[in-house]
């Protein structure tokens, strides 16, 4: 390079001294942060990302004379662990530049004296998660802390912006842009499929930030594992392929292979210790686990002492642990985008291709596999839509306005616009969750006295006590947890003559497990957990206490649901697409090209748009069989309000079970006999009109439906977030948020939680949105065909039976089976 | 017994004998008497939202009516001459002040005609003259105790309140967690009435003293009661 170099000589000599020069972006991003631009940086894995985001920063921090000025670049990352590791990766230029930059970093495990101190003398920079920010521009001290404010850096932003976390971030961002008006913000993301919308939302909503992207590096080389046992029909264990995925571990340096809940990530670990005869060091990582046990395996990786491990979600963000030189993913990738970005982890060099395998669990998860794989060759996106702002995280963020300065209610409405997620924000629901906040928003207006925001003489409404400012401060944060219980180890002692049993305590602690997950357990039931099969021996207040089981104790693990993410429409639309196109066939394993053959003979296969409806005879039931591709959340949705009509039509349905694929309704009386005289009709009973008055009633006593609002009140302020150890109190302190639901909907069901729970509805659990276009689509095309046994492709849901929960049945139902069950022993 | 009465007690449950004393759960959470024309609630909380507003929580401030209405509901089937509110019918002591008008009216119109018995709480230990009708510790009917407190030791057979009880149970991997009763030949333990009344499920160890025998919970279900045997229920 013969030019001059736009980079301080301390860094054009450290750049040289690694043997690199300097790449187009990063001086492409130094230029953007002299104009004061924001800009967005879109770059595969292993572009330089992180280095490129603080460059400008290091710089401008050198060049500067004499005294420290206060924060000067803030960094967010969703992750904890990424902010850490980052700390960690920033050390080394900076000792070796000599440069007299300070870096820290602010998360919930930083001491309450530390943090004291940050806000009296802060560092340069700071590294810090989404909560942690909100809480400190919500800080009494937020406006001289921020006051020289120059840059924000927030890294994978693709991934933050898909949650409530991104409203939360986009609304700080809308107040830092406020603070420190001179301030720029620069967004590092993986590919996405519409760059601008993470541009309007760095920049704020009619001011996008710049862009400048990196192509790609070398091709990524992913392929579909072969194995050499048959895959199955259904499940998501894929223990059919453990021999072959130890056999590639066998050959590779370092293994990350990933699964999609930590229930297999428990079962994969156990399945390849059972074949590990050369006992390779295999780890196991997962969210559940305790964190000290985490953050061994994190080290281990770090310093190359591991041969693979097996890891969830956890390890799905920019963390760069080691040299991986293989990525398997187990069981359905989901998406096209999830996926590059996985696979990204392998090799963090752009120019040597990234090696991946994926691992089918059933047949149909081979079919999304081959899709994904079509999308990955073209490089097709598939990354959610942008959000709507939701109004309980907006509500959070007006309360920790209020406790900082007040606000002017003009005024923070036209900063809130600014947000790109809210910047269609009606000023009628800004109005409303202002009511919320400050008295409840209650058309019956009891609380004036009770309120937690007054509003003095200026206009400006403030935090009514120093007791709301605490209640904020303890429940910021759009993460709410499912009830999580301690596991310890313990051991039950035989009962005393006459007493009860005993439940001993003071083992060690192996990780947290869900409420739910325990509660499907009885004493005695096994399963697996950190790595090992325990023995479930009780609840004892908030722990679960578990023995040790004697080696080669088979577990009982009672449930695998297929994944938390559902497969997404684009990949849903090519899966769909692979299927009505034989000629595709050839590139399929010959057990699945045969299974479709053989469909295409005993059935028939849907054509594109077409929605295919078997209905057959089984065991003495009628069965209904619908393929709409969904995801398994939208398809549960849709077996709950299908079970209600068919009730009406006096069908008598049972219950059904869905996977992402399909779903399976059975009854007592004859659906095909229905559907052949006419008193059924398929087109009716998928009418749309079922997301009407069909879909509120069930709404009502729906438990997926009071989850999400129990999720909104903790959010929104309503009731405060439950803490460990607090539950012992009684039953008197919580109260139960599904008796507000009732009683709220009831009373008020305009109410803007309610109304923030809907909207959740529609996208999360329950995918109302995408219910809604699938019955758009397939409105006058379904084809039914009556059949006198069971389909092919309908054995691959049908399986599900057993081994998922059934739905359907009304709680009297339930109730009425309990009830009769004990009559039954009562007369045998 | 009037004949409205009569035809709800035989439409919708049996009747369960405590001792001498003839009842019949409810699956508005009431207990009648029919051979007393008698109605027992327990546990209305009123004015719990109001009592947690105070403290910085705005809940829904709409329990006292649903709360209400659930029991005028109840009075309008069965027409009693006598209704006892079995303690905890005030969430806590500034419950009157912060009741409103229209509740209250609620509350009167449900008082009129008919004798009215508020036995006291823990939650209510005092009720003024100006919410209607008669502040008792507790009374006995045909030689069964009523009070708000079970009493592992008293010697009568007993209704109380108090405990809130609630039961689970599990069928086909889903569980489901109601309020019930808990029921044996000498106790019945009333689920709470209250819209914001939690609930102990009964296998908690408070109810052990209670049931030496064992007992039966009445679950309340959306359209009936489910009478469903001990073994089944599950703790929480």
């Amino acid at each position: 390079m013969d030019a001059p170099s736009p980079l301080p000589p301390a860094f054009s000599a450290w750049f040289a001294s690694r043997g690199w020069s300097v790449r187009a972006h990063q001086l492409a991003l130094l230029e953007e942060a002299r104009a004061g631009r924001s800009t967005l940086l879109v770059a595969p894995t292993g572009a330089g990302k992180t280095l490129a985001g603080f460059l400008p920063s290091l710089v401008e921090l050198t060049q500067r004379g004499g005294e420290r000025e206060g924060l000067h670049t803030l960094y967010v990352s969703p992750l904890k662990a990424l902010a850490v590791d980052i700390a960690r990766n920033l050390e080394t230029p900076i000792r070796e530049m000599g440069l007299d930059v300070k870096v820290e970093t602010r998360t919930g495990d930083t001491s309450p004296a530390k943090r004291a101190r940050q806000i009296e003398r802060p560092p340069d920079i700071l590294l810090t998660t989404p909560e942690q920010l909100a809480l400190l521009v919500s800080h009494r001290d937020a406006k001289p802390f921020f006051a020289n404010l120059r840059r924000v850096v927030l890294d994978e932003l693709h991934a933050l912006v898909t949650s409530k976390r991104g409203d939360l971030l986009s609304l700080d961002l809308a107040r830092l842009r406020g603070l420190a008006p001179q301030m720029s913000a620069v967004g590092l993301s993986a590919t996405v499929r519409e760059p601008a919308d993470l541009q309007a939302y760095l920049g704020g909503a009619g001011t996008p930030s710049g862009l400048v992207t990196v192509e790609g590096g070398a091709k990524a080389q992913i392929g579909i594992m072969a194995t050499r046992r048959r895959l199955p029909l259904a499940g998501h264990v894929t223990a059919h392929a453990v021999d072959d995925i130890y056999a590639a571990i066998q050959q590779h340096k370092l293994t990350l292979v990933f699964v999609n809940t930590r229930m297999q990530a428990e079962f994969m670990f156990q399945a390849l210790w059972s074949v590990n005869e050369e006992t390779l060091p295999i780890a196991l990582h997962h969210g559940s686990l305790d964190v000290g046990q985490r953050r061994k395996v994190e080290a281990a990786m770090a310093a190359g002492r591991l041969k693979a491990v097996v890891c969830t979600a956890t390890l799905d963000l920019g963390i760069d642990w080691g040299d991986v030189d293989l990525v398997v993913n187990v069981g359905a990738p989901k998406g096209a985008s999830r996926l590059m970005q996985r696979i990204g982890r392998s090799n963090h060099r752009m120019d040597e291709p990234s090696q991946a395998l994926l691992v089918p669990s059933n047949r149909f998860e081979l079919l999304e596999c081959r899709a994904a794989l079509d999308a990955v060759a073209e490089a097709a996106q598939d990354t959610p839509p942008p959000r709507t702002g939701a109004l309980d995280v907006l509500a959070q963020h007006v309360l920790g306005v209020a406790c900082s300065d007040g606000f002017d209610p003009d005024a923070l409405y036209r900063e809130v616009l600014t947000a790109s997620p809210y910047a269609e924000l009606a000023r009628a629901d800004f109005d409303a969750v202002v009511d919320f906040v400050a008295t409840g928003g209650y058309a019956l207006k009891s609380y004036e006295r009770f309120a937690k925001l007054r509003r003095s003489k200026d206009g400006v409404y403030r935090a009514s006590n120093a007791r709301v400012i605490q209640q904020y401060r303890m429940n910021v944060g759009t993460i709410v947890e499912s009830t999580m219980l301690k596991v310890r180890l313990g051991r039950s002692r035989p009962a005393r003559p006459g007493g009860q049993q005993m439940l001993s305590r003071g083992g060690r602690v192996l990780g947290e497990l869900e409420e739910y997950f325990a509660e499907t357990m009885t004493p005695g039931d096994t399963f697996v957990f950190a790595g090992e099969v325990l023995r479930f021996e009780g609840i004892v207040e908030n722990e679960v206490v578990c023995s040790r089981t004697s080696a080669g104790t088979d577990p009982k693990i009672p449930s695998y649901a297929g994944g938390k993410f559902p497969l997404s429409t684009f990949l849903a639309a090519r899966v769909r697409a692979i299927l009505a196109t034989p000629k595709e066939w050839v590139k399929l394993p010959d057990e699945v090209s045969s299974w479709l053959h053989a469909q295409r003979l005993k059935s028939r296969l849907p054509k594109p748009g077409e929605l295919l409806v078997e209905t057959f005879p089984r065991a003495g039931r009628f069965f209904l069989v619908a393929y709409p591709f969904e995801g398994r959340l939208a398809h549960q949705t849709l077996g709950m309000l299908l079970t209600r009509r068919l009730e009406r039509a006096r069908l008598k349905p049972l219950g059904f079970v869905c996977n992402d694929y399909g779903i399976a309704v059975w009854t007592l009386g004859d659906m095909g006999a229905a559907i052949a005289r006419g008193a059924l009709s398929l087109d009716e009973l998928f009418a749309q009109d079922m997301l009407g008055d069909d879909l509120e009633e069930w709404l009502a006593e729906s438990a997926l439906m009071k989850r999400t609002f129990r999720s909104c009140a903790v959010i929104g302020g309503l009731i405060e977030r439950r803490f460990p150890g607090q539950e012992k109190s009684g039953r008197q302190v919580t109260i139960s948020t599904d008796l507000v639901y009732d009683v709220l909907r009831r009373h008020q069901p305009d109410h803007v939680l309610l109304r923030a729970a809907r909207a959740d509805a529609a996208t999360g659990l329950l995918d109302i949105g995408r219910l809604g276009q699938m019955l758009t689509r397939i409105s006058g095309r379904i084809v039914h065909q009556p059949l006198d046994h069971v389909s092919p492709l309908s054995v691959s849901v049908m399986l599900e039976i057993g081994r998922e929960a059934v739905h359907g049945e009304a709680a009297d139902e339930i109730l009425a089976e309990a009830e009769a069950q004990m009559l039954e022993e009562a007369m045998a | 017994m009037n004949l409205a009465a009569q035809q709800v007690i035989e439409m919708a449950a049996e009747a369960f004998m405590l001792g001498r004393l003839a009842v019949v759960p409810d699956l508005s959470g009431a207990l009648y008497l029919p051979d007393e024309r008698t109605l027992v609630v327990a546990d209305l909380h009123l004015e719990k939202g109001s009592a947690y507003a105070a403290r910085g929580v705005l809940l829904p401030p709409y329990d006292s009516a649903a709360t209400l209405r659930l029991l005028g509901a109840a009075i309008l089937r069965y027409q009693p001459a006598r209704v006892i509110a079995l303690g905890d019918s005030f969430h806590d002591r500034g419950a009157e002040a912060r009741i409103d008008e229209s509740c209250l009216a609620t509350l009167r119109a449900c008082q009129a005609g008919r004798d009215w018995f508020w036995v006291s709480g823990n939650h209510d230990p005092s009720i003024s003259a100006a919410m209607g009708g008669t502040v008792l510790d507790e009374l006995d009917i045909r030689g069964v105790r009523l009070r708000h407190e079970p009493s592992p030791a008293g010697a009568l057979p007993e209704i109380a309140g108090h405990l809130h009880p609630a039961a689970k149970v599990r069928m086909r991997g889903r569980a489901l967690r109601r309020r019930c009763f808990a029921l044996s030949p000498s106790r019945c333990v009333m689920p709470a009435m209250g819209a914001y009344a939690g609930g102990l499920n009964v296998r908690d160890p408070a109810f052990r003293p209670l049931f030496g025998l064992g007992f039966s919970a009445h679950l309340l279900g959306d359209g009936r009661l489910f009478r469903i045997d001990q073994r089944l229920l599950l703790p929480d």
